[in-house]
């Protein structure tokens, strides 16, 4: 399936959990939040939130600023 | 001086109160522009600030995931953490960025809220950061605000209740001072939250300036990391800070046109 990651259209397999994604990623164990079509996803459901095809996934973390 | 009026100076408390946590320091500092993260550390350190501002942005996909993070030498458990929704023009982007923020630090509810009105200025765009506070407000977050010196408009934040309410002392990253005390003076008399500068200080006299009118605290980001010498600059801010909040709470003489000799004109001889 074809989904967007902050910003970037890529295939990825079906059926991938949230916590799949962040695996493949190398994200998995880091400190960030998850955004999937605006909508916030818990880290506590990770495991169980499905990523469909389409979706709009952000990824963010904290980085320097003032 | 006496060794009663020093311990008289040294304990007298007189924390900064936001949110109803109290902080020893009133300098508050951002996390940008450092050359790496260690020299983010050393200048956050040498600062003193308690209350430390970073930015939330999209983490870099495909790159190098073991590179060292911000929150690794800036951690939670040692510092208070004010993620800031910088770059934001609109408050619908603002309170996305507020809500990650949220999820990323764990339900943390303190938030600096800012909503640019350009890119040329970085004025806050007035009517956004209303919008935005009024969503944030009733979503529970606690709001630290960016906004002009405009006295109504700080007070409007104020009553919409925002925990904390930050004039801008000149544009950011300008480094050109207190451009209008007399209107930090006034946000700062009307106020019953803390009033903090955000933004336009360019070296230690100006944040003292700021501490000297009233001001609760100030935060500021490049007038550290962007001196030459960023770490000593942190310390000289500290200091200025300090020296400030001293002088306002000891009152300072009136100005005024002419002489008054130090010394007694009684008891001359000549």
């Amino acid at each position: 399936m074809n989904i967007t990651v902050n910003g970037t259209a890529s295939e990825y397999p079906d059926k991938l959990s949230a916590s799949e994604l962040l695996r493949s990623l190398g994200l998995a164990d880091k400190r960030l939040a998850l955004e999937i079509n605006e909508e916030i996803v818990s880290r506590s459901t990770y495991d169980n939130h499905v990523i469909n095809p389409g979706d709009r996934v952000e990824i963010v973390h904290a980085i320097g600023g003032g | 001086m006496s060794s009663v009026i020093q311990a008289k100076l040294h304990t007298s408390s007189d924390p900064l109160l936001i949110a109803g946590v109290e902080y020893k320091s009133r300098l508050l500092v951002g996390t940008g522009k450092y050359k790496d993260l260690e020299e983010t550390r050393a200048a956050t350190e040498a600062s003193g600030a308690e209350i430390v501002t970073v930015a939330i942005r999209r983490t870099n996909i495909g790159q190098n995931p073991n590179e060292p993070s911000l929150l690794e030498v800036i951690s939670p458990d040692k510092y208070t953490l004010l993620p800031n929704t910088a770059g934001c023009y609109t408050a619908s982007d603002a309170v996305r960025t507020c809500r990650l923020a949220r999820e990323l630090l764990d339900g943390h509810e303190l938030v600096k809220l800012e909503v640019l009105g350009d890119e040329k200025t970085l004025f806050p765009d007035i009517i956004q950061t209303i919008e935005a506070t009024e969503i944030l407000v009733k979503d529970g977050f606690k709001i630290m605000v960016y906004t002009n010196d405009d006295p109504i408009i700080a007070k409007r934040f104020e009553d919409m209740g925002c925990v904390a309410v930050m004039p801008l002392a000149a544009p950011i990253g300008s480094g050109l001072g207190i451009r209008n005390p007399h209107n930090i003076r006034t946000i700062v008399e009307n106020a019953s939250v803390p009033i903090l500068v955000d933004a336009g200080v360019g070296t230690a006299s100006d944040a003292a300036i700021a501490m000297e009118l009233g001001c609760d605290g100030v935060l500021m980001n490049t007038a550290i990391a962007g001196a030459q010498d960023p770490v000593l600059m942190a310390s000289a801010m500290k200091k200025g800070i300090e020296a400030g909040r001293e002088a306002f709470r000891a009152g300072r003489i009136p100005r005024k046109r002419f002489a008054s000799a130090s010394s007694p004109i009684d008891g001359t001889f000549f």
